[in-house]
């Protein structure tokens, strides 16, 4: 049972009620992305810049001249999220240590799609990464090129049908498996490696103020429901994001200094076939297409399991 | 006090760079300017020098983080050469646009293909308009004072522009010379801290780069044409400045014996210095001959221009680029269209020189000069040519 069930109740109580991200946006209805980032902004806190990726929210929010961002707010161009956000955190730094500036904390936090971050932006984010900044990123996934249309991204599911491989009586719509970000994510050895969703508000957010809290590199993977994208109603976006998580192809996970973790673990995998039945962007498949579906599913669910059974923190490692 | 040195230029530039006090630097290493990068992260190394230097892995990410770090009020700093300038081209409009002070050292080498690490021009010209204030260098002393006035240029409140300083690769980065080298209170009593007009930080809410639609789009060009323009005035009082407390003269044309001369060189970078010796000779020999160089790019100094060739005959213009199956070389296109509706014009040719690395001697300057000589002669049609190709 989730905590989100009461989440009348809690929120109050849980959540920060200034808005960082205001409405008036232009953002679809039912936008999975903007929600995410209402909830992230709440959970950041005031004393947060945010450099945005070019895509959906960087459009939808700064239309020129209005802005949604009730904090400091800065896009330059698709790929470069996360080195804009090392140059940001860098001269943060620097202005702080010459006492230029407030000598106080504030964090860096670079956001992008799937498409800025496992694509085109995937060589600045693993520069970054790499290179140790205290910075944070959240990706936030809708599985395809939105903005331009809902494009194929590496990101995008097996199966899926996009405008750049759509389904025909040829093509049975994206014939490859999912980059798995997060892991390549692990293997920069960052502190805090966590998979998120905005169907599950409470986790998600829990999982930003940890990511803030670390003094290096961060990396969260949201998925974020696109209606528009994924050809389903608009009020049918919290429900996907629960149907991702609860059929195992989404699992909700944090990687803490080396140890993995489930944040929420069903009881019970529901059949992929729940998941994706409702779905525009699916409705071509056959069983005995979605039967391979289900078996990679079942087989990456199990992979990770076995990661949060079997696999050490690092200081559990050094003492051994 | 300044100091009389002998140095590479390349590790002159970043002494220079580090009086500048810059507070951020991200570069990532391509010939010919690797030394410039390299040479500061040894004065960062040594504690010389307070500031943040980032290894990038791409110059896309080098041009990115000093986007980033000038978005925090910081005084951000890059250098590369030809394919790097090319990688990064995506941001480089940008950071003029967000108007972000970033200064930049290019080292300029020719563009691939076909891959060569030599010098010409044909890297910083395919940045042409991208609205970044450009200046060239002739020698080591101009790297050095030109280093220091491009930060100040930048920052100066009705500027808010990025700069580019090209030097020639290789011509320049590479060669040893003497210079002098202003020392750090000289330096701090001409650059200022950087007071940013808007900074990234919670305590002062902005929102930078933000999306334009057409409705506003062509008035966001205006501005930066005419910002781009205007900075002129503050390039020559910054020069006028320099000039008070370093002794040494800029302008946007350097005129050199060019006064009442029929015929006329018109060079940018270092090709200047050999052309100076060709000059000298000819004059020596009889020739009315005088040359120009050219300093600022952009703006392009048009009045200069037009002041400088009242009088003149013949005006060769040398370009280390070509614009393919355009005009000829881009200097030239920009000087013929300065001079077309002006009722007095000279005869404008222009000869292509010194591609990737190609050596240009003073014996090529003294026949540029002579078929200039000719030409004045015979006057043909108004032609480019790329000069020295074997077998033509």
């Amino acid at each position: 049972m989730s905590i989100v069930e009461n989440f009348d109740l809690y929120a109050p109580r849980l959540v920060d009620k200034e808005e960082y991200f205001s409405a008036g946006h232009r953002a679809c209805q039912g936008c999975g992305e903007a929600l995410a980032i209402r909830l992230m902004c709440k959970a950041l806190g005031k004393d947060t810049i945010i450099v945005n990726a070019t895509g959906c929210m960087e459009v939808v929010s700064t239309m020129y001249p209005t802005t949604a961002w009730n904090l400091p707010w800065i896009h330059v161009a698709f790929p470069n999220a996360a080195a804009v956000a090392a140059g940001v955190e860098a001269g943060l730094k620097v202005l702080r240590r010459k006492g230029r500036i407030a000598d106080r904390d504030v964090k860096t936090v670079a956001i992008g799609g799937d498409g800025g971050t496992f694509d085109i932006g995937i060589q600045a984010l693993s520069g970054t990464m790499e290179r140790g900044h205290n910075v944070l990123y959240v990706c936030l996934d809708n599985e395809a090129y939105m903005n331009t249309g809902i494009q194929r991204s590496s990101a995008t599911p097996f199966g899926a049908s996009t405008t750049t491989n759509p389904a025909g009586v040829a093509s049975l719509g994206k014939g490859q498996w999912k980059k798995n970000l997060t892991e390549i994510m692990v293997a920069h050895n960052v502190p805090y490696v966590a998979t998120a969703c905005h169907s599950y508000p409470i986790d998600f957010m829990n999982k930003v103020k940890k990511a803030r809290k670390v003094d290096g590199p961060s990396f969260i993977h949201c998925l974020s429901v696109c209606p528009t994208g994924w050809r389903v109603p608009s009020a049918h976006a919290i429900k996907m994001g629960r149907l991702a998580v609860e059929a195992g192809v989404f699992p909700l996970y944090e990687v803490e200094d080396g140890k993995y973790r489930m944040t929420y673990r069903p009881e019970e995998i529901k059949p992929v076939e729940d998941y994706i039945k409702s779905q525009g962007r699916f409705r071509h498949l056959t069983p005995e297409q979605i039967a391979p579906i289900q078996e990679r599913v079942i087989l990456e669910y199990n992979k990770l399991l076995d990661k949060v059974d079997n696999l050490h923190s690092w200081e559990e490692l050094l003492q051994d | 006090m300044s100091k009389r040195i002998g140095m590479e230029i390349a590790l002159a530039a970043a002494e220079a760079v580090a009086l500048c006090r810059p507070d951020v630097i991200a570069a990532y290493p391509i010939t010919p300017n690797t030394h410039i990068p390299e040479h500061l992260s040894d004065i960062v190394a040594e504690g010389r020098l307070d500031a943040d230097f980032i290894c990038v892995e791409s110059e896309h990410s080098a041009m990115s983080a000093c986007c980033g770090a000038s978005g925090t009020g910081a005084r951000a700093f890059t250098a590369t050469s030809s394919q790097g300038l090319a990688y990064m081209s995506e941001v480089v409009p940008i950071v003029s646009s967000m108007r972000l002070p970033v200064v930049m050292i290019v080292g300029n080498r020719a563009l691939s293909g076909p891959i060569n690490i030599w010098n010409d021009q044909s890297d910083i010209m395919y940045q042409r308009d991208c609205g970044w204030i450009s200046l060239f260098a002739d020698n080591g002393q101009e790297v050095i004072d030109m280093a220091i006035q491009a930060f100040k240029i930048a920052e100066h409140r009705d500027v808010m522009l990025p700069v580019n300083l090209n030097l020639d690769g290789f011509q320049l980065t590479h060669v040893v010379e003497p210079m002098e080298m202003p020392d750090q209170k000289e330096v701090d009593a001409f650059l200022p801290t950087y007071k940013p007009f808007a900074a990234l930080h919670p305590d002062n809410i902005v929102s930078m780069g933000t999306l334009a639609l057409p409705e506003i789009f062509n008035e966001t060009a205006k501005v930066k044409d005419e910002v781009l323009k205007d900075s002129r005035k503050v390039i020559l009082e910054v020069w006028k400045e320099w000039e008070e407390r370093f002794g040494r003269k800029y302008e946007p044309i350097i005129s050199h014996k060019a006064r009442g001369a029929d015929i006329l060189l018109l060079t940018l970078g270092s090709m200047g210095e050999t052309a100076e010796v060709a000059v000298e000779e000819m004059r020596k020999e009889g020739v009315s001959v005088g040359l120009l160089k050219l300093k600022l790019w952009r703006p392009f100094p048009f009045e200069e221009l037009r002041k400088e060739l009242k009088g003149c005959k013949a005006l060769v213009v040398l370009d280390r680029a070509v614009s393919y199956g355009g005009p000829g070389g881009p200097v030239f296109s920009e000087v013929r269209s300065a001079m077309y509706d002006q009722a007095e014009r000279p005869l404008i040719i222009n000869e292509i020189i010194g591609l990737g690395g190609r050596d240009v001697p003073v014996s090529d300057f003294r026949k540029i000069i002579e078929k200039a000589a000719q030409a004045l002669k015979t006057k043909p049609k108004e032609e480019y040519e790329i000069f020295g190709v074997r077998g033509s």
